[in-house]
């Protein structure tokens, strides 16, 4: 078996020759995508942990202390020992609360980021579905997670939950116009809705770069609608501890409010992804046009690892804004989307067609 | 205004008042019937002008129940005390003044709740402090709680 | 529950009140304090306070306790502003016995009453951003406080309920440290308190939900009996500390911070310009403390003259008043204590009328609700 981690393609082709080889087309599929769920159940394992632990840190360090310090070095075993206590701890249920739906609710907000993660292209050929319509696809299915949090609010036989509810409702049926619009923006200098296309049009340079100002305001736009429909502070209106308690999931415990705690920090990682791939080139090292060395030594460095820095980065600006800012009401919300955000950003891809169809950007 | 004034507009108003003066206040008890429009007038008259009311207490005296406002006007920067006195110690009652200062409406429920003062026209005359269902007016001296309350 | 409204028009969707009860075990009515909402949507119909879940009876309680005793008790009520209630008692007592107070102990009372005011306004800032959402702000509130407990705990051992003040004047004489201490803390917070403007107060989202909202106009705050800044925010001239002067605050010169507005902001901004106005009145003090003794002489036995006594001071929340009625014995027969918080409360319902729910939560913290004080 080939490996390079400059390109996984040689290692999932031989991946895939190899099951060919031995299996009929039907249980190589088969195969293949218990293989890529397996990686991804992983990957959320390794993602909620590691999210929370440097949530708690960053909010330390924002806040003058220090976080997590007594289990393991550094507290690193913290969050461990939290999944623990929360997989462990009895699942309670509000007696008139709806049991079907009450049950689903998670599950299906789960679903959803699992749908929306396999469009994210994490290094080149680590790519579990490349569609040609990949943009339009992740925020399809980005918003399937309303109706788990709807559903979830409307189950529980709570108030203080189906304002939750509502909120999140109204929040992210608003602020996913101006996610789509602000991708669409680069979408108009790209021409293609594919990932992968996308990725490589930014050979010569990010988006962010080349695309002039409309770029950076779109960028800016999708930072402010994605931390919106992720339900984070400052937009955290649908948890708003301090006037709901806890929303949307006042009632669940143990497990099922995990896979809630996971979801957010899921979907903070994608909507991450989709920005550091769009805008910020995705895997793609820093190329300055034509300058060969400086491209050369750029390529140096594994595309897996520009990936992580730049998910990284935008993850970090996230939880700057969490800890910051205080948090908005919902008709200031909606003011924000519907009449500042959504002409902004229809402006904006005005400019950006006329920036396309004059060849100006670079 | 001084004291002197202040006494010639109370006797106006209550023939029956008696008026002494201590260290700190002007102090007025009257009946307890004619306790409401001589707060009314002392609010609304334009050289009294009592607009803030700082202060309501029950008090239960062996023979009768008194209710003190603690009385100032913030304009004219005087103050004064006026006590009502209810003699009927089995069933109080007193007209509200929950119209005339609105912070009166808890401090009144507040002095219902522990002396079980009945203050008529009041809005929303319930317990405030104590549960809906607690028996008795806790504040009065000859309250007996043999559980909570310990004898020394 | 009182029957619903069914007269509005009905049009394509019918729409009905909800209520909902905010408490008593809700992270933003800090402490047990139970509010029924009547709910249109998200907008506040109605408020309906529901007190009394700590109440202890101290009233019932004072009139059973020798006077020395009862000083310990009203620790228990406003717990933040601690030492200005035990001020309370005392001077309604010292009022009664006629003592003459040592000057030393007045500039002491006063220098702890201003840092006890900073210390509570510190803690109410940083509860304010977290109402609000700020989260950090929390923990930048209390980093300063706890300067200020470290210098209660050495001063009289205790942090929060410090019962310093005994009738007649102090329980000891402050420690050698005392000054540098304040000093130290001074120069800390003089740098620290602009931090908390560019944390919080020119936030535009901060100032986008507290600018007009929970307004209470001036001839409503009098009526409603509604002291302290949230009082002053409105325009009532209320300090106490200059229209009643006691202890030391006739020997210094500080203003007495009002504002018009009479809305959240307004009211966020008199504490913050009071933290400023408490570190001056500070200054004035800290080096001229006088020389003498920390106590006048008192009997062991404590017996007011038969008569009555109001005594007011101005705590963190506004008039905090002791009316004392002594027959002559060792406790009173009735004292009454005039908490600042319960009437604050008591505009609550007026001023949430109309807002949504997320106004009511800045409203509340702008009140600066401390609920034992209410239910006392």
């Amino acid at each position: 078996m080939e490996f390079s981690i400059y390109d996984f393609s040689t290692l999932t082709n031989s991946i895939h020759e190899g099951l060919s080889n031995s299996f009929s087309p039907t249980w190589v599929m088969i195969i293949e995508m218990s293989l890529v769920g397996l990686a991804f159940l992983g990957l959320f394992a390794v993602l909620g942990v590691t999210l929370v632990y440097a949530e708690r840190k960053v909010s330390a360090v924002i806040q003058q202390r220090m976080g997590p310090m007594r289990v393991g070095k550094w507290g690193l075993l913290q969050t461990i020992a939290d999944v623990i206590k929360l997989v462990l701890k009895e699942p309670l249920m509000n007696r008139q609360a709806d049991k079907l739906l009450f049950g689903i609710a998670p599950f299906i907000i789960i679903i959803a980021s699992f749908l929306a993660v396999a469009a994210v292209p994490f290094a080149k050929g680590l790519h579990a579905l490349d569609f040609d319509i990949g943009i339009l696809y992740v925020s399809a299915v980005s918003s399937i997670g309303v109706i788990g949090i709807l559903l979830a609010g409307w189950s529980s036989n709570n108030k203080y939950s189906l304002i939750g509810a509502m909120r999140s409702g109204a929040q992210i049926v608003s602020y996913e116009l101006s996610v789509g619009l602000s991708l669409l923006t680069i979408v108009v200098l790209s021409g293609s809705l594919q990932f992968s296309e996308i990725i490589e049009s930014q050979a010569n340079g990010w988006w962010i770069f080349k695309g002039h100002i409309p770029a950076f305001i779109a960028f800016v736009v999708f930072l402010i609608a994605g931390t919106a429909e992720t339900n984070r502070g400052p937009f955290d209106l649908a948890e708003a501890e301090s006037e709901l308690t806890a929303g949307f999931h006042t009632e669940y415990s143990g497990i099922k409010f995990a896979f809630f705690f996971l979801a957010e920090f899921a979907n903070m990682f994608i909507i991450c992804a989709i920005g550091a791939t769009v805008f910020l080139g995705g895997w793609m090292p820093l190329h300055i046009g034509d300058l060969a060395g400086f491209n050369a030594i750029m390529d140096f460095i594994p595309p897996i690892v520009w990936f992580g820095m730049k998910v990284t980065f935008l993850i970090f600006l996230m939880m700057w804004f969490r800890w910051t800012f205080p948090r908005l009401r919902i008709d200031q919300l909606l003011k924000l989307e519907w009449k500042y955000l959504l002409p902004i950003n229809l402006v904006n891809i005005l400019l950006m067609a006329f920036i396309g169809l004059m060849g100006w950007h670079f | 205004m001084s004291n002197s004034e202040l006494t010639e507009i109370i006797k106006n108003l209550s023939p029956d008042a008696e008026i002494e003066e201590n260290h700190q206040f002007l102090i007025a008890t009257i009946p307890a019937p004619q306790a409401r429009k001589a707060l009314e007038t002392l609010r609304k008259g334009e050289n009294t002008k009592f607009d803030y009311l700082f202060c309501l207490t029950g008090v239960d005296y062996p023979e009768h129940i008194e209710v003190v406002y603690h009385l100032k006007s913030t304009d004219l920067e005087h103050e004064m005390v006026l006590k009502a006195r209810i003699d009927d110690r089995v069933k109080p009652e007193i007209d509200t003044v929950a119209d005339i200062w609105r912070t009166a409406e808890f401090h009144e429920r507040e002095a219902y709740d522990f002396y079980g003062i009945n203050f008529k026209d009041h809005p929303d005359l319930r317990r405030i402090l104590l549960e809906d269902d607690w028996e008795g007016w806790p504040m009065r001296k000859d309250y007996e709680d043999p559980i909570n309350m310990i004898e020394y | 529950m009182e029957t619903l409204d069914h007269s509005e028009e009905i049009t394509a969707l019918e729409s009905q009140e909800y209520f909902i009860n905010m408490g008593p075990q809700h992270p933003s009515t800090h402490g047990v304090l139970r509010l029924v909402l009547t709910l249109d949507g998200e907008i506040i119909r109605k408020v309906e306070p529901h007190l009394g879940f700590i109440h202890r009876s101290i009233e019932k309680m004072c009139e059973k306790d020798a006077y020395t005793q009862i000083v310990h008790l009203t620790d228990r009520m406003d717990y933040l502003s601690c030492h200005m209630n035990n001020e309370a008692v005392c001077l309604a007592v010292e009022q009664g016995l006629e003592v003459e107070i040592p000057d030393r102990v007045k500039v002491i009372r006063t220098l702890i009453s201003e840092l006890t005011r900073i210390s509570s306004h510190t803690l109410w800032w940083g509860v304010m951003g977290m109402d609000l959402g700020a989260i950090t702000t929390f923990l930048y509130g209390f980093r300063d406080r706890e300067m200020i407990t470290d210098i209660f705990e050495e001063t009289c051992g205790a942090r929060l309920t410090m019962n310093y003040n005994v009738p007649g004047g102090l329980m000891d004489d402050i420690h050698p440290n005392f000054q540098n201490r304040v000093k130290a803390f001074l120069e800390h917070f003089k740098k620290k308190l602009p931090e908390y403007d560019k944390l919080l107060s020119n936030n535009v989202i901060f100032q986008e939900r507290t600018k007009g909202i929970g307004i209470l106009s001036k001839e409503d705050a009098i009526s409603y009996g509604v002291t302290g800044p949230a009082g002053r925010a409105s325009g009532f001239s209320c300090d106490v500390r200059k229209k009643h002067p006691y202890s030391a605050y006739d020997q210094v010169d500080f203003k007495e911070i009002l504002d018009e507005t009479g809305d959240c902001y307004a009211r966020y901004k008199v504490r913050i310009q009071e933290m400023w106005e408490s570190m001056n009145i500070i200054e004035q003090l800290i080096d001229n403390i006088p020389e003498g003794d920390f106590k006048a002489p008192t009997k062991a036995v404590i017996k007011l003259p038969k008569g009555e006594y109001y005594q007011r001071v101005e705590t963190a929340r506004g008039e905090f008043g002791v009316y004392i009625i002594s027959d002559g014995k060792k406790s009173p027969y009735r004292l009454k204590f005039r908490s600042p918080g319960f009437s604050n409360l008591s505009a609550l319902d007026h001023m949430a009328r109309g807002s949504k729910i997320a106004d009511m939560v800045a409203i509340m913290s702008t009140l600066d609700l401390v609920i034992p004080d209410i239910d006392r």
